[in-house]
């Protein structure tokens, strides 16, 4: 047996023998959904536990803390924490788009300071990009970073900030020249969040649960060193942020994200639910709707593999690409809404009720599908951009 | 749940062939030859099937030892997606049809009698439908009977693409309760048998053929087992077939469209802007792109010898709803232009809807897809 085929073996092993214990809350579906203290103690003991069997990380140098091997091992982690639905690591900021930035760009300082916190979960980090009333146009960034000194002062607000409470860093991206144009006035900062006059308040969400916060910034002074590139760079740090999110150019930490349910467990809802006193898997109707679900997702994923064959992409290359997230976060809402309807009278009731089923997480899925198809661009902006930068239509 | 299989090949004869293809249909295919060809007895120009022959396309899925160039379904695909883009008619799918069933159940007589003469231009076609419209291929009303060597048929089909310019017909019937095909000669197929009927589709020709008194010889059955490979073989091909003519179709019609709503202004715009109509492109868009990946999974899975039935069947699916969308909201975003004949819009929308309805709509794949996927329900 290969070193590789061993060491998948042992992972497996390891995350069937380790998953902890199913809590007697309900678990969040991703970093983004983390609403209580219960949820985020648990998360954040899951992720010390990866990380202190060496699971996480390791692709990063080991003078950080990381495990300093070939990139082939976390995929393999990343692959089996996937296949057997174990819980979501937190730090999700911190691992996919803090860290591969301060490796890319930062201080020797910076990496000795931060990398380690990210990956055993000591340091929680947070995302300050999106602010009030800027929708997604993320270069319209308003918040002030004023040079006064060796300080910048800040001012202002960001608002959809994961973890927020729970955050000691902030990667945020702020104005620090008004008069030059938008994209050559921002700059970006690694702020710890327990700066006098930085303040998180939490948004209750649409489920009922707290995921998000406000972040208000009201004279708040920061070092002068938390400045990340130079004054100005912002927009392009901002972008480099957002490739490594994407995985374009690797270097994630790894662990998973986000552990949702999927057509799999919307085939095995369907087999428990009731229709005239049958399984609903039996009732003509709804077979042809898990099919044309299946055929929708078959299609999204032959896409992403058609993706990278030139040859079959060369009359519109940016339309897979563009279309991906109208794509895939439709597909989801809809299917949650469907998931709701397999379950028969029960599809009122909530999480929190006793009779629920799954505890509610259906109901809590399909109104958390609302953050894809709203998030990052709203399906109808995404619309848009599909019209005119792919097919060539007029501005609105 | 079943796992499914993601895997696409596309090899560089394929892109080459692509790229061939579409240049071909591009300047051989406009919109006035199809428009022209409408009013033309066979639906196409026998020049045009000359070249195709010449370029090695009626053989390519056949193997050199009977003059093909031994590719696979694979590479046609790349030939049929650019065809059903410009809407061009010709017997080629037909052919291959023929092709495949004679590879799948035909003896080695049989293959060697005929396949060589197909790579040279001869057209074939295959005769399966009858008047109950059933999609079914193994339920068939037509009879064979053997007598001495001679094997007589009764019954009709309907819907035969072609026939009135096929030099050999794949004829489906039923011998002794079980499915058996008959090749049928032209010159055994006489002219007052066959009469034209009137589809949807105007660049297509179909026929219905009476098999009363038609009688071939017995060593041009397939009968038994031969003769189920052969239907499933004709099955695989005109789905992959289908979904491929009907992704290059839907992007036939999102160009005409796009052209449109580009150029023609109300209410001091130009209406490509709005909202409503630029949502739905985008939705159109969608479909063809999903569909194309459908088509080209299938394509592969196919080329490499393994089972696709799940990936025809939601290729099918997706390609002819996804046309039909396309077909329907292409008309509609023409305005009153749209509901005249001389709009392109309607040419999309015909073809769009003999696609969806040839060898099973999306109902019908999506109730076997779910028997195949959704098992123990």
């Amino acid at each position: 047996m290969s070193e590789l085929d061993e060491f998948r073996r042992t992972v497996e092993a390891w995350f069937r023998d380790n998953r902890p214990p199913e809590p007697d809350f309900l678990l969040p579906e991703s970093f983004m959904e983390v609403g209580s203290d219960a949820q985020f103690e648990f998360l954040r003991n899951w992720q010390r536990k990866i990380y202190d069997a060496g699971y996480l990380g390791m692709a990063w140098p080991r003078e950080y803390g990381g495990g300093g091997k070939p990139q082939i091992y976390q995929d393999i982690v990343n692959a089996e924490m996937a296949r057997q639905k174990v819980p979501f690591v937190p730090n999700t900021i911190g691992l996919n788009w803090a860290g591969p930035l301060i490796l890319a760009m930062g201080t020797e300082e910076a990496k000795k300071r931060y990398i380690k916190g990210i990956l055993n979960a000591d340091d929680i980090w947070c995302q300050g990009f999106s602010e009030p009333d800027q929708g997604s146009d993320l270069a319209n960034s308003q918040l002030a970073a004023k040079r006064d000194g060796n300080d910048y002062v800040l001012n202002g607000s960001k608002i959809w900030t994961s973890l927020g409470s729970y955050a000691k860093y902030m990667i945020l991206l702020a104005r620090t020249n008004p008069q030059q144009p938008r994209y050559d006035g921002l700059s970006f900062f690694l702020v710890p969040m327990q700066t006098p006059g930085i303040e998180p308040r939490p948004i209750k969400k649409l489920t009922g649960e707290y995921g998000f916060t406000q972040t208000f910034f009201t004279d708040a002074r920061i070092p002068a060193e938390c400045l990340m590139g130079k004054e100005g760079e912002g927009w392009k740090i901002a972008m480099l942020t957002l490739t490594f999110e994407r995985g374009v150019t690797g270097g994630q930490a790894g662990g998973i994200s986000r552990v949702a349910p999927g057509l799999n467990d919307v085939v095995e809802l369907a087999r428990r639910s009731r229709r005239d006193g049958a399984p609903a898997l039996q009732d003509p109707a709804i077979r042809d709707q898990i099919v044309r679900f299946m055929i929708e997702d078959q299609g999204d994923r032959l896409c992403a593999k058609r993706g990278e064959i030139a040859a079959l992409c060369s009359e519109r290359p940016n339309a897979i690409g563009l279309s991906v997230k109208l794509r895939v976060s439709e597909h989801r809402r809809r299917l949650m809404q469907f998931a709701l309807s397999l379950q028969g009278a029960n599809a009122v009731r909530f999480v929190g009720d006793s009779s629920a089923i799954d505890g509610g997480k259906w109901q809590r899925g399909y109104f958390n599908a609302f953050s894809s198809t709203i998030g990052g661009g709203t399906s109808q902006i995404q619309a848009n951009i599909v019209g005119e930068r792919v097919l060539g239509l007029p501005k609105d | 749940m079943a796992q499914l299989s993601n895997t696409i090949t596309f090899t560089d004869e394929q892109a080459m062939l692509l790229d061939i293809a579409t240049n071909f249909f591009r300047e051989k295919s406009s919109i006035a030859t199809v428009r022209r060809q409408i009013a033309s007895e066979s639906g196409f120009d026998r020049e045009l099937w000359g070249e195709i022959a010449e370029l090695g396309w009626l053989g390519i899925a056949v193997p050199e030892r009977f003059g093909g160039s031994e590719l696979s379904l694979a590479d046609v695909t790349a030939i049929a997606e650019p065809m059903g883009r410009h809407l061009a008619g010709t017997p080629l799918i037909s052919t291959q049809l023929f092709i495949q069933a004679l590879l799948a159940g035909g003896s080695e007589q049989q293959q060697r009698e005929l396949l060589p003469k197909i790579c040279s231009g001869a057209i074939g076609t295959v005769a399966l439908f009858e008047s109950d419209g059933d999609w079914n291929l193994e339920h068939i009303g037509s009879q064979a009977v053997i007598a001495a060597d001679a094997a007589r048929l009764s019954g009709a089909k309907t819907l035969v693409c072609d026939a009135a310019v096929a030099d050999f017909v794949l004829v489906s019937v039923a011998l002794d309760g079980a499915p058996a095909l008959a090749i049928v000669k032209a010159a055994d197929l006489p002219r007052e048998r066959r009469t034209r009927e009137t589809v949807i589709d105007e660049t297509r020709r179909a026929w219905r053929l009476e098999l009363d008194g038609v009688s071939v010889a017995v060593s041009s059955l397939m009968t038994g087992d031969k003769a189920r490979a052969a239907l499933k073989a004709i099955r695989d091909a005109a789905l992959l077939f289908a979904a491929a003519e009907a992704a290059g179709g839907i992007a036939g019609a999102l160009e005409t469209t796009v052209e449109y709503l580009n150029t023609r202004s109300a209410f001091g715009r130009k209406i490509g802007s709005y909202q409503s109509l630029k949502h739905t492109c985008a939705e159109i868009l969608v479909g063809l792109e999903r569909t194309r990946s459908h088509v080209y999974h299938a394509a592969s899975l196919l080329a490499a010898g393994e089972d696709a039935e799940v990936a025809l069947r939601m290729a099918k699916v997706e390609a002819g709803d996804s046309f039909v969308f396309a077909g329907d909201r292409a008309v509609q975003f023409h305005g009153g232009f749209g509901f005249t004949y001389d709009c392109d819009a309607q040419l999309y929308l015909r073809r769009a809807l003999w696609l969806q309805y040839a060898f099973g709509d999306a109902t019908h794949h999506r109730r076997r897809l779910a028997e195949l996927l959704l098992p123990a329900g």
